[in-house]
């Protein structure tokens, strides 16, 4: 206790001795701070408006939007879970993404490697065919995807699970190839050749070598494919359109879609909060990682 | 050592290659293929027309309708975000009052600040829709927005917001900027947390104000990531296909006056059907695209700054 107390007051007595540098613009500093707090309650509020409303029964909901629970009606959670069938899209959600996190995680890595550290003709082709596939429209890949989904011989794709699998890898694989390529390229590369001296294969050393290395690249670029597959909204409602395995995304704006004004938006905001919690809990525990994950596209 | 390096090569880039080829580069053909036929989608029946969809599409006042709401949203989303995000990045970056010894400090809270704005790029777009259909909700007195606006005192304001033809297009870009800014608030922090803080103490020491801090280093600083962002910014606005299907008035209304290219695309295949005649729309979005990025990497360059 007495030792927080003695690094706090540390610095403000620093600040208290120094005069003030910034004389300029008072106002200009209330208003600069005042708008900070004014965007910090425009994102923040309506994203606890749905937690609270979660608990608030369909007609409250909307005849007072801006109150708070009276009482808490925690069977929303059980309707949306049970009757609205949240509780089966999360576990579709749960299998899709499970299976397509991993394969992208796998494959991604593996090619990332290939890619960065070994010298072969049409490397570089290789290369820039992933990483142009950053830059093509979804939209104008959908129609033919559909057809190759459908006609797709001896296995069936659409609305299956490994159907979107394989396709949630397929469109996380840009990304990732151009990630852990740069990634690879920045690990020394002693290690690697100490291990195939010592006798390992170039599969172990990968396995047991490399991969571990890089394991903060992979936890970036984990968590970029992770929120963006648990998220994606397009490609499962274009290929996935069978009720029994909608993903939650598809599900709740089908939902939505279907009340109007009228229905169980109790049940639905309780829906909302079931989809979120995953994400909320991955950006709680890893805000930085997640926001340096999310940017890191951007920034090269 | 060089044994077996070609076989683990094969071996480590066939799957990956297989699956996107067949997901990714094969469909890439095949929309050329398709955009030249007309087809519903029966196996064996498209039937070839030349570029007879492009003419369509040069002709169709539905397209261009669309067409012009992204290239509304192409200009003025980018802007708008890019704006407030290089706002807020400042603000918390070098808008603080000088304390704990450090001429330039953000303010205080600027972590916390970071994490709200972020917040709702790592929530699903279909929740966010959702969320703003029940702010926009018409009623005078159940609506959110409208309801606030009533206990506020400014019942003129209140309005249909997304049932009103001059207001729907607005609305939704909104929404963007919204979800957009904690992105560019938190990707300009980082790149101006590695702009040296001596520059900024220079350029105080000789009587600068914040202002022309941000615009004479700041900004000239920034600019490659300013220019990237637009880029990133320009593609989000060439979409917004879940928030018009979610939240718009019969899907793109009122009137067609929030229809965009993505929506018009989807309702023709697997609404309609038309599946040549949609993948033309693709083609057409793919050139938009190129055009776009194309354009802002040639007008928005200029000499790299080395620091």
């Amino acid at each position: 206790m007495t030792t927080t107390e003695t690094t706090e007051a540390r610095p403000r007595r620093a600040t208290a001795a120094r005069p003030r540098r910034t004389s300029e613009g008072g106002t200009l500093n209330v208003f600069s701070h005042g708008m900070l707090v004014v965007w910090a309650l425009m994102v923040g509020m309506p994203l606890l408006w749905v937690l609270w409303s979660s608990f608030k029964s369909s007609g409250d909901i909307l005849t007072t939007p801006w109150s708070l629970p009276g009482k808490l009606h925690f069977e929303n959670w059980i309707n949306a879970w049970e009757k609205a069938n949240i509780g089966k899209m999360f576990l579709n959600t749960l299998i899709v993404v499970g299976g397509s996190l991993t394969g992208t995680m796998v494959l991604g890595s593996m090619a990332g490697y290939v890619l960065a550290r070994f010298e072969f003709p049409g490397n570089r082709l290789i290369y820039y065919l992933f990483v142009a596939g950053m830059s093509f429209p979804v939209f104008m890949l959908v129609i033919p995807l559909f057809f190759v989904l459908r006609d797709f011989p001896g296995l069936p794709l659409l609305a299956t699970y490994q159907g979107l699998i394989a396709v949630y890898i397929a469109y996380s694989l840009p990304f990732t190839v151009f990630f852990m390529t740069a990634f690879f390229r920045t690990l020394p590369t002693s290690v690697a050749e100490a291990a195939m001296i010592d006798g390992a294969s170039h599969a172990r050393t990968f396995f047991q070598v490399m991969l571990p290395m890089a394991k903060p690249g992979l936890i970036s670029v984990g968590i970029f494919n992770f929120l963006g597959q648990w998220n994606q909204y397009l490609l499962p409602m274009v290929l996935n359109q069978d009720e029994d395995k909608y993903v939650l995304t598809q599900g709740l704006a089908n939902l939505a879609l279907q009340q109007g004004y009228q229905g169980d938006w109790g049940g639905l905001m309780a829906g909302m909060m079931i989809a979120m919690l995953p994400v909320l809990l991955v950006y709680i525990i890893f805000q930085r990682q997640v926001q340096a994950g999310l940017t890191a596209g951007a920034l090269k | 050592m060089r044994h077996g390096k070609y076989r683990f090569i094969v071996g480590f880039l066939a799957l990956p290659l297989l699956i996107y080829g067949i997901f990714v580069i094969s469909p890439f053909v095949q929309a050329f293929q398709i955009s030249t036929t007309e087809w519903s989608g029966l196996r064996g029946t498209a039937k070839s027309v030349g570029l007879a969809n492009y003419g369509k599409l040069l002709h169709s006042d539905e397209f261009w309708n669309a067409l012009k709401h992204n290239v509304v949203m192409l200009v003025l989303v980018p802007i708008a975000t890019l704006a407030l995000g290089l706002f807020f990045a400042f603000m918390l970056n070098v808008g603080g009052r000088a304390r704990r010894g450090a001429v330039i400090t953000g303010v205080r809270g600027a972590t916390f600040y970071k994490f709200v704005y972020f917040f709702p790029q790592v929530i699903s777009i279909t929740i966010i829709s959702v969320i703003w259909f029940n702010i926009y909700n018409p009623d005078p007195h159940d609506g959110m927005l409208n309801s606030l606006l009533g206990v506020v005192g400014l019942d003129s304001f209140q309005s249909a917001w997304l049932g009103e033809g001059s207001l729907a297009l607005a609305c939704i870009m909104l929404v963007m900027v919204w979800a957009n800014v904690g992105f560019y608030v938190v990707l300009f922090s980082a790149a101006m947390a590695s702009i040296p803080r001596e520059i900024y103490e220079a350029a105080l020491l000789d009587g600068a104000g914040r202002s022309q801090t941000f615009f004479r280093i700041t900004l000239p600083l920034l600019w490659d990531t300013v220019q990237t962002g637009w880029v990133y910014m320009g593609i989000i606005a060439m979409d917004a296909f879940a928030l018009v299907q979610i939240m718009s008035v019969n899907m793109g209304g009122p009137d067609g006056a929030t229809d965009v290219v993505p929506l018009r695309l989807y309702l023709t295949a697997f609404r309609d059907s038309q599946f040549g005649y949609a993948a033309a729309m693709g083609v057409a979005m793919l050139v938009v695209t190129l055009l776009f990025a194309v354009l802002t990497m040639r007008f928005a360059r200029r000499e790299r700054i080395e620091y």
